[in-house]
């Protein structure tokens, strides 16, 4: 296959930013995409250009590493995919492909395709988690039954890997899709029902204060999501939120 | 400092982790405020044990390399997680889960440290469900267990094929919480370049920021490496692509002894290899062997019609397949041990029966498992179970449940579905057993430098069972060393905190600095990348699934001309006051490039085969691995000494007292 990739160039936070154009040649269709960017590199290094920045580790579409926009989609043309998982077979050849990093206020561009996504940590930091001290004496594992459906319902919700295409893919710069899963596992099972109220309210707060933008039901980040995160979540959310509002 | 004590300590193998804990010092509540400890790494044991030093009241300073402790390379762990709870009354028990891990290690393990962790295995299950880790659980609402290989009861826990995101999410969680407190600092995008000694001592370490390429002083009273195992040196592996032996390198050369080094795990069941172009390997998990059937043809003309695109794998009849792990072991059957099921694979390859391309491909078949299943269901529904349609679609959606997700990656990855035809699989480098020589306190030969996790030597052996990493990692993490650290630092409360002022500061620094330099200033004529993928050919070549000695003697001299050639002509763009990848990358190839030799050195002294360890000049008539206990029953611990070629071996007798010593058969 022959390409032409139109990639955005930056050389650091602070860099207007450009995008630039590459033609590559001898791209197999069962490549990934972050293989044919790493040939990209190989050429680009040979020619004495710098090569492209991007984000990526695991390559198996877990770990919520790579990111990109291309083509106008988060992660790419394909569904519940990641920019790893996503194969060169999607694309025709003399195709024109177009690769911007994730954009949104809250995550600065560091340089290239790389962003800054800590505000998802901080967020997490906030209340993602249960107060449970490691001691050894915590009771015993299946002390307390948890009915399946509620069990698979949270396992949904916290497969989402925090790659960020929700943010990127809404029109807002919205965190919803996110906050809105980790709080939904957390309140389905028995042990995270004890601090739901201070976890919601504190999570949406820190939310708020990163600049991430409001929610406005379009869904676009569901249907970007690699994970295929439903947007059941975020009306759970609400739900948790008002509940929370009025009794915290 | 050639002396190795192990520390283990006496009385009953039952005894001695509890008798332990109750011998060793304390650090007082108030004294711990006084003590800062560095953990590189933020996996499942370096998040595990950021986490629970925390609570304890230690500062904590955690590092990793990713842009969040989230994506350390645990994640994709996919399969499970063992424990020794007896939830399914299957005959289960602390021994048990201590013997077959004993026996699936080739006997190359340590008892007590292995024993102890099948002891907190169950502790580790009891926190991760009190962190709302979302295991899998039947319709009682009761936790639900599946089979791994090598061990014949049913004892590990899972999530799907995601129990590793699940697991370190869970002990992510419990970063935050003490994060969020102030507790544990932390440090994305740093990488560790050295570690610093003063008076003999692990006081702190050299980070870089990735993101300014400054570098950083950190003092500590104790540093904890956490950063996983060395897969990577094989360039292909199922290691995620920034997974390196750089950390636990950095504190061998600083006296920390290394063990085993050659001992690697192959994993029989990853996606095979494509093209020129791979970057890496995608596993398919073990837990998949619980369902799916391993074969190839009988028939070599079947073999060259499928490579033509001539012939169908499913228009193969029955007796025309040879389910060559259940020919040849019928107890274990498809759930023979990684080494084993590897080797077998290897060999069936190496007689022409592979089945793609490129010659190295097997099958991995679940039409079986799918008729089963839907017969099952129609029967519980009261359909009809001789309707194969059917049968085939209600079979389909039991596989989907338990395996849904690594259907779909198979499916991304080569575009087949393996539904209906089955999939295509071949060995590939995994795991490494081998790693820094730690103490029953995990403690490295170095005094306060501990090492935990993949990047430890201690707890597999020759070759690591299914499910048994997350649990090593947990269980170092959550339930070892939060303790026996304590031990060492219970004569550093006067100490005060250590100042990066300091003239080994300044020194180590300035070391890094001058080699950062070089790099940068080579203007050579290859990328980092050239030298990383010619290493891993020579690995896997030479040091992979098979050994002797003549391949291992061509493989030390051709990884020190490789070394050399890097040296002069390697090519790193950009500038070493940025975000510069390739400059990352150039230091964890310069490491590869000095273990790779370690490595075959190792394994050229040990002329037994043991687990994943096969020497061609050791085996029976049968093909068999033949161990030589009399020879090589211990730890091959080195020493460094300014060079890979002049490390010095260092030996640890292995003694058994519970358990006998017996040739390992899964027949």
């Amino acid at each position: 296959m022959n390409l032409i990739l139109k990639v955005w160039r930056q050389s650091s936070r602070d860099d207007k930013g450009r995008i630039e154009t590459y033609p590559i040649s001898d791209i197999s269709p069962d490549m990934s995409f972050l293989e044919m960017m790493d040939v990209l590199n190989e050429k680009l290094i040979s020619k004495g250009i710098d090569p492209v920045s991007f984000d990526h580790d695991c390559r198996e579409g877990i770990c919520g590493m790579c990111s990109m926009f291309i083509n106008g989609e988060a992660h790419g043309p394909d569904r519940l995919v990641t920019t790893c998982q996503l194969h060169m077979r999607k694309f025709k050849d003399g195709e024109t492909i177009i690769i911007e990093p994730f954009r949104a206020k809250a995550f600065p561009v560091i340089k290239d395709l790389v962003v800054d996504r800590s505000a998802f940590d901080r967020i997490q930091q906030a209340g993602g988690f249960i107060s449970v001290n490691t001691s050894g004496n915590t009771q015993d594992a299946n002390a307390i039954p948890i009915n399946k459906q509620d069990a698979d319902k949270a396992f949904d919700a916290a497969i989402c890997i925090g790659c960020g295409a929700c943010v990127a893919s809404c029109k807002n710069a919205s965190a919803m899709l996110f906050v809105s899963a980790k709080v939904s596992q957390y309140s389905l099972l028995p042990q995270g029902k004890v601090e739901a109220t201070d976890r919601v309210l504190n999570m949406v707060k820190q939310m708020d204060e990163e600049g991430f933008g409001n929610c406005t039901n379009t869904g676009a980040c569901e249907v970007e999501c690699p994970k295929g995160i439903s947007l059941e979540n975020i009306a759970r959310m609400n739900r948790e939120y008002l509940f929370a509002s009025f009794k915290g | 400092m050639s002396n190795l004590i192990s520390g283990i300590p006496d009385g009953p193998l039952s005894d001695k982790w509890t008798k332990h804990k109750s011998d060793i010092n304390l650090v007082s509540p108030a004294n711990k405020r006084l003590i800062d400890i560095i953990v590189v790494g933020s996996g499942l044991a370096g998040a595990s044990a950021s986490a629970t030093l925390a609570e304890l009241g230690y500062n904590v300073k955690t590092f990793c390399f990713q842009d969040s402790p989230r994506r350390a390379h645990s994640i994709a762990a996919q399969g499970g997680i063992n424990a020794a709870k007896n939830y399914q009354g299957d005959g289960d028990s602390t021994y048990r889960l201590f013997y077959d891990t004993i026996k699936g290690g080739d006997y190359r393990s340590r008892e007590a440290n292995v024993y102890r962790l099948a002891e907190v295995s169950t502790n580790i299950i009891d926190q991760c469900v009190a962190q709302g880790v979302p295991f899998a659980r039947d319709y009682g609402g009761l936790l639900d267990n599946r089979s791994f290989g090598g061990v014949l009861v049913s004892r590990t826990f899972y999530a799907k094929g995601q129990t590793g995101q699940q697991l370190l999410l869970g002990a992510y969680s419990a970063m935050n919480r003490q994060i969020g407190r102030g507790q544990i600092k932390m440090y994305n995008r740093h990488e560790m370049m050295d570690l610093v000694l003063i008076d003999g001592k692990a006081r702190g370490i050299i980070a870089k920021n990735l993101v300014t390429g400054k570098l950083e002083r950190h003092g500590a009273h104790a540093v904890v490496i956490a950063s996983g195992g060395y897969g990577n040196v094989f360039f292909l592996s199922t290691n995620a692509m920034g997974s390196n032996v750089s950390a636990i390198w950095k504190i061998h050369k600083k006296g920390a002894h290394f063990a085993n080094p050659c001992f690697t795990q192959i994993h029989p069941t990853c996606i095979p290899v494509s093209g020129d172009y791979q970057s890496k390997l995608t596993l398919m998990s073990e837990s998949l062997r619980n369902d799916g059937r391993i074969w190839v043809p009988k028939n070599i003309e079947d073999v060259k019609l499928i490579r033509e695109g001539k012939l169908k794998p499913i228009e193969i009849d029955e007796e025309n397949r040879d389910y060559y792990l259940e020919r040849r072991y019928p107890a274990f059957g498809n759930l023979v041990p990684r080494d084993v099921a590897s080797r077998a694979a290897k060999e069936r390859c190496d007689e022409g029966f592979g089945i793609n391309k490129t010659g190295e491909a097997v099958y991995l078949d679940f039409s079986s498992a799918i008729i089963r299943y839907g017969k099952e269901k129609a029967y519980v529904k009261g359909l009809d179970e001789n309707d194969d349609l059917l049968v085939k679609k209600l079979g389909q959606a039991v596989i989907r449940s338990k395996y849904g997700n690594l259907f779909q990656m198979y499916e991304k990855i080569v575009d087949q579905n393996p539904y209906e035809t089955p999939m295509m699989i071949y060995p590939a480098v995994h795991y490494t057993m081998g790693g820094v020589w730690v103490d029953y306190n995990l403690m490295t030969s170095i005094p306060g430098c501990y090492a935990i996790g993949e990047a430890n030597f201690s707890d597999h052996g020759a070759n690591r069972l299914g499910a048994s990493a997350l649990m090593q990692g947990l269980a170092d993490g959550y339930f070892v060393l939060p303790y026996t650290i304590g031990d060492y630092l219970s004569d550093d409360i006067r100490t005060g905190k250590i100042s990066t002022d300091q003239p080994e500061f300044e020194k180590a620094e300035k070391s890094i600095e001058s080699q950062i330099n070089l790099f940068i200033n080579n203007k050579g004529k290859n990328s980092v990348d050239y030298y990383h993928k010619k290493l891993g050919k020579i690995m896997w070549d030479k040091c992979g699934m098979s050994r002797n000695e003549k391949g291992l003697r061509e493989a030390i001299k051709e990884i020190q001309d490789l070394r050399e050639d890097f040296y002069k002509n390697v090519n790193v763009p950009g500038s070493s006051d940025e975000y510069n990848e390739e400059l990352a990358k150039a230091g964890r190839v310069s490491d590869f490039l000095e273990l790779g030799e370690l490595f075959a050195k190792d394994g050229l002294e040990r002329t037994e085969s043991c687990g994943g360890h096969f020497r061609e000049e050791s085996k029976n008539s049968e093909g068999e691995a033949v161990r030589d206990d009399k020879n090589f029953t211990y730890v091959s611990a080195w020493e460094y000494n300014g060079e890979p070629s002049k490390a010095k071996l260092i030996k640890e007798k292995l003694n058994f007292e519970e358990i006998e010593v017996k040739t390992r058969s899964y027949k």
